[in-house]
């Protein structure tokens, strides 16, 4: 039996996996080839998508990307046996992509069946929260502290600090909330995380659950995930039947519970009081902080809120050590991170690395530039709400404090490409317009300065008092950065104003020209 | 949606009870009630307040603020295309108003025949296989105009 792997991801079933999985079965039946087609995850090599993996002597041979009417050829020229063929990548293990990266978090990503406890646990599943429940709550909380693993959302809050505060706090009944909001153009990594390797989340969860005393976890992810929604639900019933959650988890006398619930399409509930008013079945409205979540979080109670891939990197940690992790990095930036490339690149995917990569050897030298073949202009990073850096600063080092020293943020992680015919204020009018769109009307520098922004900028574009607009809109935007009562009018700012500063010349356009688009 | 069905208020009363175990239900009553009926009518939304205790103008609100409810039914297909940053750079607000312009829709507008609604959607996390769109929550990558022609003619057929 010869092992098949065509990957479940949303991105390769966007590009026809389903399809190319039924006409795989269908050639091996009517050729009497016996073969066991499994479902993976990404290996994060998105172009390729679908890519399509056979399993030989030598190790997992790839080929890519590959359509309906390959599979005929793919099997007359031996495919099974890893046979040479035009799609093929050779080894996926041995592929550039693959080899340069430092995979910790997607460890197991693409490479296991999503929803198999047994290759999860073949793969080092279970070792963390074994090691957890030997060495008890207190000291799992010191262990993700000396970790220096730092919220991945986007705020890169330490972990570690967040769960000891939950922990800390007296109450009856604790929450665990995994934010799955996955919002930022640009970003993947939870979808793909969720996809290919779900039990490390559910796992991290139970672990966060464990050392802060809570019973009760819930992951709230977005309507725009149809397929992610899918698998995790899949693999809280797979970790339910083994065990892993009820009334006693794994045997240990711990009882923990995970719910998954579905978003409704608004982007501000991926902010994180927002997102625990509408797990209330509220409006998605901003809480006023204080208090903090971690202190009056879901239903009143003290509540971790952690980001996917900060709780899905948690039973790596638990596993190999903190030391093993924090000696990763650059600075305060400790571990790795999961890049997302997105936008217009030729090779756009999910590039985990040490922190500390300068971007442009990850635009240029990774993701291979542009997939139009023309020069790249901007780089948008961390999202709608992050600054849109130019080629000139493509020496800056991958990490927060780097980032945040240019007036930039790393966020998720998201990196979209745009080539030299974007105009730069018409990206910065569609900021505002997003946050316009978006935002949920409770403080007014976020719900009217963005309508002001799309204005201004209107006028700005069609040549009208081009610098005292240009002033005015420099001032709404620093009243918008600091009277926003959450990121997204307090960061909405970011890519307008990075536009005015990398790029004047597309806002200082003849009025002619502005009025003939 | 495909396949929804007539709305009764004993259904969505059903439908409100089989969820009252949770915590903070709404969002998963309304979107079981999308699912049953296609939207979510004015009476399913008295009687959700009902049965939660909470007042009709709340209730309201919590409706409205979610772009995924609506309130009047929609097309029997759903696409949904995506106009964020990435689908952008790929050239997606050209193509996307284009293609709104030659089915003479604004976003959120069904065709005359009541076969597809268009709507805008903000990042579908296809972001390597921009511009990208869902046809009735399946995912479709790397778009363009003969695909869009495609998925309408299909839908409207």
């Amino acid at each position: 039996m010869t092992k098949i792997f065509v990957p479940l991801d949303m991105a390769a079933v966007a590009m026809g996996a389903d399809r190319l999985a039924t006409a795989i079965a269908k050639e091996a039946a009517a050729r009497g080839e016996s073969v066991q087609i499994i479902r993976n995850g990404s290996r994060g090599m998105l172009w390729l998508e679908p890519l399509v993996e056979v399993e030989t002597s030598a190790g997992r041979i790839g080929y890519g990307p590959v359509s309906v009417k390959d599979v005929t050829a793919l099997f007359d020229a031996g495919f099974l046996k890893g046979g040479a063929h035009p799609l093929s990548i050779g080894k996926v293990d041995d592929h550039s992509w693959m080899k340069r990266q430092n995979r910790i978090t997607f460890a197991r990503c693409g490479i296991i069946d999503p929803l198999s406890i047994s290759e999860y646990e073949a793969h080092g599943g279970g070792a963390g929260l074994a090691r957890a429940l030997q060495i008890g709550p207190a000291a799992t909380i010191e262990e993700v502290t000396k970790s220096g693993l730092r919220g991945r959302g986007g705020a890169g809050f330490p972990t570690g600090i967040k769960w000891k505060t939950v922990a800390d706090a007296p109450a009856d009944r604790r929450y665990v909330v995994v934010n799955a909001d996955e919002g930022d153009s640009g970003t993947f990594a939870d979808r793909m995380i969720m996809e290919g390797d779900p039990l490390s989340l559910i796992e991290g969860m139970i672990i966060c659950g464990y050392a802060i005393n809570g019973s009760k976890g819930y992951v709230y992810l977005r309507s725009e995930y149809p397929q992610a929604a899918k698998v995790y639900q899949a693999a809280i019933d797979v970790a339910r039947k083994a065990g892993w959650l009820g009334n006693n988890v794994r045997g240990s006398g711990f009882k923990f519970d995970i719910e998954l619930r579905i978003g409704a399409g608004a982007y501000v509930c991926g902010e994180e009081t927002s997102l625990l008013e509408s797990l209330e079945g509220k409006r998605g409205i901003v809480r006023a902080k204080p208090p903090l979540p971690a202190h009056e979080g879901l239903f009143g109670k003290p509540t971790v809120v952690n980001n996917v891939l900060s709780m899905a990197t948690i039973p790596m940690i638990m596993e190999k050590g903190a030391q093993h992790y924090a000696d990763l990095g650059v600075g305060r930036s400790r571990g790795t991170m999961p890049l997302q490339i997105a936008g217009n690149v030729k090779y756009g995917g999910l590039f985990e690395t040490d922190f500390g990569i300068p971007l442009g050897e990850i635009i240029n030298d990774i993701a291979g530039g542009t997939r139009s073949g023309r020069p790249v202009r901007a780089v948008q990073c961390g999202g709608p709400l992050g600054a849109y850096v130019p080629v000139s600063l493509f020496d800056l080092p991958f990490d927060y404090e780097a980032f945040a020293a240019k007036d930039s943020l790393i966020g998720h992680g998201g990196l979209v490409v745009f080539d030299d015919t974007i105009d730069m204020s018409w990206m910065a009018r569609f900021g505002m317009e997003f946050c316009a769109i978006e935002s949920c009307g409770k403080c007014t520098p976020c719900r009217l300065g963005s309508t002001r922004g799309i204005e201004t900028i209107d006028k700005i574009r069609a040549g009208q008092d081009v610098e005292s607009n240009i002033d005015l809109l420099k001032d709404l935007c620093h009243t918008m950065k600091f009277g926003s009562l959450c990121a997204l009018g307090g960061f909405a700012p970011y890519p307008v104003e990075s536009a005015l500063r990398h790029f004047p010349e597309d806002f200082h356009k003849p009025a002619l020209e502005a009025a003939a688009e | 949606m495909a396949g929804a069905a007539p709305y009764s208020d004993e259904r969505a009363r059903e439908i409100i009870a089989a969820h009252m175990g949770l915590e903070g239900p709404a969002l998963p009553i309304l979107h079981a009630l999308q699912a049953e009926f296609g939207h979510v009518p004015e009476s399913a939304v008295k009687e959700m307040a009902e049965a939660l205790n909470v007042s009709r103008a709340e209730m309201h609100g919590v409706v409205t603020f979610y772009h995924d409810f609506h309130r009047e039914p929609h097309g029997r297909h759903t696409l949904k295309i995506c106009r964020a940053e990435s689908c952008q750079s790929m050239g997606a607000e050209k193509l996307a108003n284009d293609f709104l312009k030659k089915l003479k829709l604004e976003w959120g507008q069904t065709t005359p025949d009541g076969k597809l609604t268009v709507e805008a959607v903000y990042c579908l996390g296809l972001c390597a296989h921009s511009p990208s769109a869902l046809i009735d929550g399946e995912p479709v990558g790397c778009i363009d105009m003969h695909k869009l022609d495609e998925l309408a003619a299909e839908a409207r057929s």
